[in-house]
């Protein structure tokens, strides 16, 4: 089974904060860290990998620093890295960064099985990966708990709000994996020293001729930017009061019945 | 699609086995503020086999037009027979906005429309205004986890189009006597052209009560309730007021609670009457999933802590020990009609 996963490079959340002088985000000291949908989705490929033979490979798009992820999927056991990179591709929204990966699978492929990420945690879109299925032409199933072959036939399992989808496809599948699919495994410590010195190439611009240049970068991106700013927040709530628990409680549910919210 | 021709703001009224989400209807409130920006008609577009509720919705939540595509294929969604349907209306009736709700199908359906149709799509909208001398939708939405909110504009593709957060917005108010017109386009997909087959539904265990998106009060727990028996406080004063109960990333992270008990960015969008906030310190992830709640009452013993910037009632104090819900259960029994609530 020859499978790829779509990986991404993010700042991680949790770390960022805000200059409460300027009003901008901090990113300095930020680390940044493979998108954690992303690594459940390397998971799932090297559990179908464990299962039914193949490779896996995995691409990301980004800057040269964006190697690190990749680094760092080899370390869990995929067997080759790519980076999608080029100052053309930069600045692409969801349509254009997922006609580009999509061009690269197309290059490194074919693959059966395509899996990323339910969503990335800095953009939060969760739009790349059923994206790229649609430029390849490709069946997609989203938010997929688990899938296994049975009679050349794909029966994943899809978590959606009222339950659980039990779902017949075929090959060639892109699935975007959550974070209830399974536990990444760790790295070996042989891997982790393969990784650090195996080669990842770069695929830019000039390995693409026939892409289609109004589809690529900022240019090719159908959504702008106006403008962003960060959340304004002001306390104004009401402090309640008290010299025990249990008065403080009906203080509260007073002030909460007054006000008619109870 | 033309800039000069497309017309229309159309609402996606997603269902599940026939039942109408209300994100949908969420959504013809705000899809009726662009139609009016734009002074253009306001269409919810239902696909489905069974399309009654959600057509009598529509109509309840004031939609002009509703374009319905019934059929057998539709039972259940699949990408490729919503998708089909959904873009043969298109090609038809040529929309200049489309508002899809950001469930899990509806982003899935987003995602297909925007690359077939060669357009631009916002995802997970939080606010929607209508620049007045251009015509663009500026779709605002959150990113980095909350920390940033970036206003989006696809001022050179037609249809334009936006996923919205379920709780982000209220329902609009209910107009009995709307009487939209009813358009019923017969749209078959063929089933060699639909990829994915449905074989088996496994309804979500009913695991800790009510829908978190369905409640009227919420009451969460973060990583001050120190442990998983602590939470069933919280379960006894949801259970008196007629709520639920939700919980931090840090609480499921800890294994205290479910995923599906979630509130936050990588969790569900609440917007409840009441949301009681314990032991949660407030991270932005946490609050972009419940800022928009009717009345949010923070309890934690930092007074410092960010969830006070939210609060509209703050008290500092400490959870576990001080045994705050008892408290605050014994005082909304005593109080006349709120146990009969509680217990409605």
């Amino acid at each position: 089974m020859n499978i790829v996963v779509c990986i991404k490079q993010v700042p991680d959340t949790t770390e960022i904060r805000i200059d409460p002088v300027k009003n901008t985000l901090i990113r300095q000291g930020v680390p940044s860290i493979m998108n954690p949908f992303d690594k459940n989705a390397l998971e799932t490929a090297l559990q179908l990998k464990d299962a039914y033979g193949g490779k896996v490979v995995v691409i990301s798009m980004g800057p040269g620093q964006a190697r690190a992820v990749l680094r760092e999927a080899i370390s869990m056991g995929a067997d080759e890295g790519y980076l999608v990179t080029d100052r053309a591709f930069g600045g692409s929204d969801t349509y254009a960064t997922s006609y580009i990966l999509s061009q690269a699978i197309e290059k490194l492929g074919p693959f059966d099985v395509i899996l990323g990420g339910k969503q990335a945690i800095d953009g939060d879109t969760g739009q790349t990966a059923p994206s790229i299925a649609e430029h390849l032409g490709a069946t997609r199933l989203t938010y997929v708990l688990d899938l296994k072959v049975e009679n050349d036939k794909v029966i994943a399992r899809r978590q959606v709000e009222e339950g659980i989808e039990v779902i017949e496809t075929s090959f060639p599948v892109l699935c975007t994996v959550t974070k209830e699919s399974n536990k990444p495994r760790y790295a070996t410590v042989s891997r982790k020293l393969y990784s650090m010195s195996c080669d990842i190439p770069e695929l830019t611009f000039a390995d693409f001729p026939d892409i289609d240049t109004t589809k690529i970068g900022l240019k090719g991106s159908p959504t702008k930017v106006k403008a962003t700013f960060t959340p304004k927040r002001t306390a104004t709530g009401v402090t309640i009061e008290g010299n025990s628990p249990s008065e403080m409680a009906r203080s509260l549910i007073h002030k909460l019945a007054e006000a008619k919210v109870l | 699609m033309s800039f000069e021709t497309c017309k229309d703001v159309w609402v996606f009224i997603e269902c599940f086995q026939g039942a109408p989400k209300s994100v949908g209807f969420e959504l013809l409130g705000q899809g009726r503020k662009l139609a009016d920006g734009l002074k253009q008609q306001l269409c919810a577009v239902v696909i489905g086999k069974d399309v009654d509720k959600a057509v009598e919705g529509a109509a309840r939540y004031g939609a002009d037009k509703v374009y319905v595509v019934k059929g057998d294929e539709y039972e259940n969604y699949t990408a490729d027979a919503y998708g089909h349907a959904f873009l043969e209306l298109v090609s038809k009736y040529d929309p200049n906005t489309i508002l899809v709700g950001a469930m899990v199908n509806g982003r899935d359906l987003g995602s297909k429309l925007a690359v077939s149709l060669h357009i631009g799509l916002t995802a997970d909208c939080t606010a929607l205004s209508v620049e007045a001398e251009t015509g663009n939708v500026v779709w605002e939405r959150p990113a980095f986890g909350g920390n940033l909110y970036a206003q989006i504009l696809c001022s050179e593709t037609r249809p334009q189009m936006g996923t919205c957060r379920p709780g982000a917005f209220k329902k609009p108010a209910v107009n009995k006597d709307n009487k939209p017109m009813i358009i019923e386009e017969a749209i078959h997909t063929p089933a060699d052209q639909i990829r994915t087959r449905v074989l088996e539904f496994i309804k979500a265990a009913e695991d800790q009560g009510m829908r978190l998106d369905e409640a009227d009060v919420i009451v969460s727990g973060g990583r001050a309730m120190k442990n998983a028996e602590n939470f069933a406080v919280l379960q006894e004063l949801a259970d008196v007021l007629g709520g639920t109960v939700g919980c931090s990333r840090a609480a499921v992270d800890a294994g205290w609670m479910p995923q599906t008990r979630q509130v936050g960015q990588t969790g569900s969008t609440v917007s409840p009457k009441i949301y009681f906030a314990c032991g949660i310190s407030g991270a932005v992830q946490h609050v972009a999933g419940m800022s928009e709640s009717g009345t949010i009452v923070a309890i934690n013993k930092d007074e410092t802590a960010p969830i006070f910037e939210v609060a509209d009632y703050c008290i500092v104090g400490d959870l576990p020990e001080s045994n705050f819900q008892t408290q605050a259960k014994a005082g909304a029994c005593s109080r006349p009609g709120l146990a009969g609530m509680a217990a409605g």
